[in-house]
């Protein structure tokens, strides 16, 4: 089970997500510069698969990220894993942007829990 | 019966059939507190999932909220991401866990706290300061409503977790552990009926066969008891020369 040290010193929020959604967030001051090392990404049109799909396998290994806040649309590029990602650690919270409605259907916690309850 | 189905391999005693009684008991009693702990569990699961759909629907709102906010801010100050993105340096917005106990699970809680200043104190400064600094707020409150959102999420996911092992165990005592037990009790009850039976039919033919010699030795000694006898009233053997003389025959 999720141990203590599992979570204790887990204390930052990261966010992939479209500029103006990362903006917001950053100016909530939830963004972390640690030398080259940004808990932020910046997704647009021009981002490559690859490049998200680094970033997130990248966030969900570091031990210091409690919750990682992607966007929706860019969450559904990423599916496979995100639905991978099984852990509690650190938490993976789908956020609405600006230009995309939030979607119930599409959430992977909430396909789990209708899984669950078989609806 | 006895033979059907997988038991403990043990040597059938009465010391064993004890045991065995002990640990049915044993299994029965952790069969139905587990049981009750899935209970338990499932019934927090289930408020869990009724307030992640609940704030899900709200983090909806209040990111649409926050949206348009930063809308308001673009606006009046113009374009500030850039801006943000380069001035930011340490976390000011942080979470940190607590725990919850939930029948023997601890449940992880984020709690967020601001730690340091204001990064962005420069930020709007030529225009839209208020616009900015209200959209901070607004952006604040969102992701408190996130990081609530994200401690029910991860409750969830640890519940689930845990729900599903405690389910696996109490169908593995109930249909496995509990089963097993009561076929070695069947057997050793069975066997110990056989020995039973055995020890009988052994003590039955023991006490045949020491009647049976009783009896021979009654008959030998009556027989014995038979030749004196005859030896005493008759003790000369039968002479036939002597007895019955024949009568002359005459011609």
């Amino acid at each position: 089970m999720a141990q203590l040290s599992s979570y204790k010193d887990r204390n930052f929020i990261a966010v992939i997500g479209d500029e103006d959604s990362v903006t917001g967030l950053l100016l909530a001051g939830i963004g972390h510069v640690n030398g080259p090392k940004k808990n932020f990404l910046v997704v647009d049109s021009k981002t490559p698969l690859s490049k998200i799909e680094n970033t997130f396998i990248e966030f969900t290994k570091k031990n210091d990220i409690a919750i990682i806040l992607i966007n929706q649309h860019i969450a559904n590029d990423i599916r496979p894993l995100l639905d991978d990602h099984d852990q509690a650690f650190p938490t993976v919270l789908e956020i609405p942007s600006k230009d995309h409605p939030y979607d119930p259907e599409k959430d992977s916690v909430l396909k789990r829990v209708q899984r669950l309850f078989g609806e | 019966m006895s033979g059907t189905g997988p038991r403990i391999n043990i040597f059938p005693t009465r010391m064993a059939l004890t045991t065995m009684k002990t640990k049915l008991k044993g299994a029965q009693t952790g069969h139905s507190l587990l049981k009750r702990k899935s209970e338990a569990l499932t019934k927090r699961f289930r408020t869990i999932v009724q307030k992640i759909e609940e704030a899900k629907q709200k983090m909806g709102k209040v990111m649409q909220v926050a949206s348009f906010s930063l809308a308001e801010v673009t606006y009046i100050a113009g374009d500030i991401s850039y801006q943000v993105q380069e001035s930011v340096k340490s976390a000011q917005f942080r979470v940190r866990t607590k725990q919850e106990n939930v029948s023997g699970v601890m449940l992880p809680t984020f709690e967020s706290y601001l730690e340091g200043g204001n990064a962005f104190e420069l930020t709007g400064l030529g225009r839209g300061g208020q616009q900015v600094q209200k959209c901070k707020e607004t952006y604040i409150k969102a992701v408190e409503t996130l990081v609530e959102l994200a401690s029910l999420q991860t409750a969830f996911v640890i519940l689930d977790e845990v729900i599903k092992v405690t389910n696996r165990r109490v169908n593995a005592i109930e249909h496995v552990i509990i089963p097993r037990i009561e076929n070695t009790i069947k057997y050793i009850i069975s066997e110990l009926d056989e020995q039973d039976r055995e020890e009988f039919f052994r003590l039955k033919k023991v006490q045949g066969k020491k009647k049976k010699d009783q009896q021979a030795a009654e008959k030998e000694r009556q027989l014995k008891d038979a030749q004196d006898g005859t030896q005493n009233y008759d003790p000369q053997p039968a002479d036939l020369l002597e007895r019955n003389e024949d009568t002359d025959v005459i011609f």
